[in-house]
């Protein structure tokens, strides 16, 4: 039950997804033909803003909320990153959403995104099967 | 980082237990913030759509509404929970917190993404 709280910035980060359109498969779309800058001025805040509070949590050594140090894990560089990205990015095409809006979308009353859902979770499961054959 | 692709192998645990991880019960408790964490935005979405917006906004083509639309969100759909998990991480974990970090494998994953996302878009949409 001590888990039910991240509902809440589950909830905002709903409302700021669907509400800037980063849901839209539409905007996706237009994002891939370089039809619009909506797309690249939302990423590109969004690391902007990130960039700025990884920067101050450094330099000012900001603890998190229990007064612990907060550490930011790096994530392991190696093919599957490139193999799966490619991948990803095939799929994001398709449905209009990548993992986040796939939920965004549903809650907004996109009921066939329930397909994308289902397509999602048996990709991971065909990827827990498959992962030690798979080069990394 | 915001655990959100990394949820749909929460909800692979939970609906094919004994499959992915050793400790099952383990994995699932300490992951179970992930599955409260996309609930959220789920409703989230319903409360941008239908009580912030005058009127709802479609997010899809009609053309999805549709078999072969519902075939072709599966088929996106393997292919995002697979890329996802095989890249550990997806746009929030990469583009978003990565790059925003500074780390090589988020310049890379977003790079990438868009290598398919531009192949898919020019081949068929």
């Amino acid at each position: 039950m001590k888990d039910l709280k991240y509902i809440l910035p589950g909830i905002l980060f709903g409302i700021i997804l669907t509400k800037s359109q980063v849901i839209s498969w539409f905007r996706i779309n237009s994002m891939f033909k370089f039809e619009e800058a909506h797309m690249y001025l939302i990423i590109s805040s969004a690391i902007a803003i990130g960039l700025v509070s990884y920067l101050l949590i450094k330099i000012f050594k900001i603890k998190d909320v229990k007064g612990e140090k907060i550490k930011i894990s790096e994530k392991e560089m190696n093919s599957g990153v490139i193999i799966g990205g490619t991948i990803f990015g095939l799929g994001w095409a398709v449905t209009g959403a990548c993992p986040g809006p796939i939920f965004a979308q549903i809650g907004a009353g996109e009921f066939p995104a329930l397909l994308t859902l289902a397509g999602a979770i048996v990709g991971a499961f065909i990827y827990s099967r498959l992962k030690s054959k798979l080069p990394h | 980082m915001f655990g959100i692709s990394s949820s749909f192998d929460y909800i692979c645990s939970v609906v094919f237990p004994g499959n992915s991880k050793e400790n099952i019960t383990d994995f699932i408790n300490k992951n179970r913030w992930k599955f409260y964490f996309v609930i959220g935005i789920t409703i989230g979405g319903w409360i941008a759509n239908f009580l912030l917006s005058e009127t709802p906004a479609k997010f899809l083509p009609e053309s999805y509404h549709s078999l072969s639309g519902y075939v072709q969100l599966l088929a996106g759909g393997i292919l995002v929970g697979f890329g996802t998990r095989y890249a550990n991480g997806c746009t929030s974990g990469h583009s978003i917190t990565g790059i925003s970090t500074l780390q090589k494998s988020g310049i890379i994953a977003t790079i990438f993404f868009f290598v398919g996302g531009l192949i898919m878009t020019f081949l068929f949409y």
